[in-house]
């Protein structure tokens, strides 16, 4: 069943001009393409920020060492030279938004989503292409806005961080309302990406596709897709009503008897703070998952792939997913275990948090288990897959200490919670980014990557990602606090403050180790070796359209005749059994 | 003095911080144990199912039970952690608060980048704060009219307490959230505008360490620092008489003239 021509079979292709086909096109591949480049394009500038913030980390109150780098910034950011504690504040709000809500969850959900459901379920397009568009364009001026907020003349972005905690974020410079304005931009492309994503994965799979073939990258994104749907309007509600407080002088997060810089805030009051973390945080967990789930599913396809055999316990991780899912909605206060809460509330909150870790360690020793028995190939989108699992498992342990009330006073908001969540997110799902990435260039692109490229970014990578958040654990136990500017003003981090400035080289030598993907990435997209439709000898349905797929994606609607991973079959001719062929293949 | 601060978990002088660092110490031993297991459980089998010529993938898998029993050893782990652990703790350092006669009060009250401390003095009582009469010369917006604030001390970024007595603060906040965090107390809680959240804690050691803000609460936020100095109880009765100010002279001037002068703010 090989197809010759495909070019030819999609005439409409060649009607439509080039801003229709490329630009604002409704095709899912081009706008998973779309998504791909542009979210890329933000984790990058968002990792960049980092590295400027790093500076100021290392070798606090010391002039950046190349002056065209401090030439860049105006005297409201630098003083010659040396990072204001205003600017580093705007820079990590920046860069925890911009790599959540711009670069991670658009490249895993908005990019690999719609790029490969329709493909994995055997769909010529998403349910609603239009709506798949709008979703694209919104989320794009919620960047816009954002990044623009950083050349505010007054006050510059956003500062109060990610989280954007009122009453500081309340009184914060203007950069906080284009923030908010940029939220609710960003919320409401979320959202109608997650409304098409549930109607094509249950509607518009092929003949033959139920639920229980469907590959485990398709539940995750469903899992995710309910997650975001009913997650995120609270957020955006919240952000409506912070946005009310700034502009319109309603109090719903601020009390009464406010006292800043010795003047009484002229506001209604009667509000409380504490409303508006219940609602960030009751998005802002299942946004855990929502970076976490369509990680696992593509760390899952991958090593199905790659070890030729069956997942080890496909149902479990798909009933593992769901609860996941569920369990997601009633954790989101262990984040503010120091707000001063009931010890009822939070034993309760500590018991959801320990019942949500057991599916996550079932998937996790289902991947592993998957290894026993293969045959393993070690190339490169396998690395990745496979440097996912320890990592993944740095980042789940290390938020047991964090999930236990009495071991999160001393941890709460220190260095330690930020190296718990980089490895869930970081090593974890950026490396399962990674992963992705490489095994379906060769679908998206026709050519392949370079193996050799590839591999001296994994290695470099996994070293360095490792030098960067390792040692932050020793700074959080030795009790040194989140989002400071300056870390040796306080006698208890002065002495972990050597252990900055090898984190801020490892960050430097990972945005180095990031040059060889990038030159592998454009290179291979014009030199790279070329494929045919299905290189890796996989059996998922993405795998019998053309690559890249025309307009359409199927020469044929496909119909799939077995589960999702019928690798070495016994009496089978080939070690893998795809499945859109009838019969033994 | 011992070293107070290094690599890992700062020292600890309080009465209480004892069984979190052990529970942080069990958690650390269990992580590794378990995250050791896996980790050669994987290279074992990345080493041993490597693809290579005549060596083929298994479709049937052998069935493994050791996974079962790993999920509930860790599910009842989880639950020994719970209930031997955090629930106890917590009901200690949340919901027995000390009897408040045999307690030191003071109340903390933070702001944009420093901690008011408030002591009632001898008479116990609190003086009356009022948020209009909050500035500089009076952070904490203490009113002269009460008589219970007569002896009130207050300082700035200084907190002294007696060891070996439990001490009650009454924790809040003037204008955003900071976080009360004592590093070599095992102590954090977030102090939140209007709200005031009581919190306890024992010191068994004297020394001096400091305060922390743990919770971003500006451009200042990195230099909130305060001390906090623990001392025999002689020493703080010592320290409380110096810093209380002289009753009134019975003065030639009308008492109800009381100067707005500031209250002893010990040097910053």
């Amino acid at each position: 069943m090989s197809h010759h021509d495909h070019s030819h079979d999609h005439p409409q292709e060649h009607a439509l001009p080039f801003w229709q086909k490329y630009i604002f096109s409704v095709d899912h591949k081009v706008i998973g393409i779309q998504y791909g480049i542009t979210s890329l394009l933000f984790l990058f500038f968002g990792f960049a920020l980092m590295m400027l913030m790093r500076w100021q980390l290392a070798y606090p109150g010391q002039p950046l060492p190349w002056e065209w780098l401090a030439n860049l910034f105006n005297d409201k950011q630098m003083a010659s030279g040396i990072m204001l504690p205003e600017f580093y504040n705007q820079l990590g709000a920046m860069h925890g938004t911009i790599m959540i809500f711009l670069g991670v969850v658009p490249l895993a959900v908005g990019a690999f989503g719609n790029y490969l459901v329709p493909l994995q379920i055997g769909a010529p397009d998403m349910a609603f292409p239009k709506l798949n568009a709008a979703s694209y364009w919104v989320y794009f001026v919620g960047g816009i806005i954002m990044l623009l907020s950083l050349f505010i003349p007054e006050g510059g972005a956003a500062q109060s961080g990610w989280t954007s905690y009122p009453p500081l974020a309340n009184i914060a410079s203007s950069g906080q309302t284009w923030w908010l304005f940029g939220m609710v931009f960003l919320i409401t492309s979320s959202l109608l990406g997650s409304i098409n994503m549930i109607v094509t994965i249950v509607q518009l799979r092929a003949d033959g596709l139920t639920f229980n073939r469907l590959p485990f990258l398709v539940w995750a994104q469903l899992v995710t897709s309910f997650l975001l749907l009913l997650a995120f309007p609270p957020l955006e509600a919240a952000g409506v009503l912070q946005l009310m407080d700034r502009l319109f002088g309603t109090s719903f997060f601020l009390p009464t008897g406010l006292v800043v810089s010795g003047e009484i805030l002229k506001v209604a009051g009667g509000g409380n703070p504490i409303l508006w973390q219940h609602l960030f945080w009751f998005l802002a967990h299942p946004e855990v998952y929502v970076l976490i789930l369509p990680a696992m599913g593509i760390v899952t396809e991958i090593m199905a792939v790659n070890t030729r055999k069956p997942i080890y316990g496909y149902k479990a991780m798909v009933n593992s997913s769901i609860f996941l899912g569920f369990m997601s909605f009633v954790v989101w206060a262990h984040h503010m275990f120091l707000t001063g809460m009931s010890t009822k509330m939070s034993s309760f909150f500590q018991i959801t948090t320990m019942i949500i870790s057991i599916p996550s360690v079932i998937i996790l020793t289902t991947l592993i288990l998957t290894l026993w028995g293969g045959s393993i190939r070690f190339n490169t989108p396998m690395l990745f897959a496979i440097a996912f699992l320890p990592m993944f498992a740095i980042g789940g342990l290390t938020g047991l200490p964090l999930g236990l009330t009495a071991s999160d006073i001393h941890l709460h908001d220190t260095y330690y919670v930020i190296g718990h969540f980089h490895y869930v997110v970081a090593p974890g799902t950026i490396f399962a980014l990674f992963a992705g990435i490489y095994h379906w260039f060769p679908k998206v692109t026709g050519r392949k990557m370079s193996e050799l490229l590839g591999k001296v970014h994994f290695w470099l990578s996994f070293i360095f990602i490792n030098g960067v958040f390792l040692p932050m654990f020793s700074l959080g136990l030795a009790g040194v606090s989140r989002r400071l500017w300056d870390q040796t003003q306080y006698a208890h981090a002065q002495p972990t403050q050597p252990l900055n400035v090898v984190i801020s080289i490892s960050a430097w030598c990972l945005g180095l180790a990031q040059i060889p993907f990038i030159l592998n990435f454009f290179g291979s997209i014009f030199f790279g070796k070329k494929t045919e439709e299905n290189p890796w000898q996989a059996t998922t349905l993405e795998w019998a359209a053309p690559s890249p797929p025309g307009h359409g994606n199927f020469l044929t609607p496909p119909v799939a005749y077995r589960g999702p991973y019928e690798y070495s079959v016994p009496g089978a001719k080939h070690d893998f059994s795809p499945q859109h062929l009838q019969g033994g293949n | 003095m011992e070293k107070l601060y290094g690599f890992g978990l700062p020292a600890d002088i309080s009465v209480h911080g004892h069984s979190i660092d052990r529970l942080i110490c069990a958690l650390h031993i269990f992580m590794i144990v378990l995250f050791t297991g896996w980790l050669i459980f994987m290279l074992y089998s990345l080493i041993r199912f490597r693809a290579r010529p005549g060596h083929n993938a298994q479709y049937h898998t052998k069935h493994f039970k050791a996974p079962t029993y790993l999920e509930v050893f860790v599910a009842l782990f989880e639950v020994a952690l719970l209930v031997g652990f955090s629930f106890p703790i917590m009901q200690q350092v949340r919901n027995e608060m000390p009897a408040k006669d045999k307690s030191l009060e003071v109340r903390v009250v933070a702001e944009q980048f420093a901690w008011n401390i408030h002591y009632p003095g001898a008479d116990r009582l609190f003086g009356r704060v009022k948020a209009e009469l909050m500035g500089a010369e009076n952070p904490l917006g203490l009113d002269p009219a009460d008589p219970a604030g007569k002896d009130d001390i207050t300082t700035i970024n200084q907190l002294h307490i007696p060891e070996h007595q439990p001490v009650i603060v009454h924790l809040s906040s003037k204008d955003v959230i900071h976080s009360f965090f004592l590093p070599v107390m095992r102590v954090k809680q977030d102090a939140i505008p209007g709200q005031e959240i009581p919190l306890w804690f024992e010191a068994k050691k004297t020394g001096e360490s400091e305060i922390a803000c743990a919770q971003l609460c500006g451009l200042g936020h990195y230099r909130m620092r305060g001390f906090f100095s623990v001392h025999s109880k002689e020493d703080f009765e010592k320290w409380v008489a110096e810093n209380t100010k002289q009753p009134e002279p019975p003065a030639p001037e009308a008492p109800a003239a009381i100067p707005a002068a500031a209250p002893a703010q010990p040097a910053v």
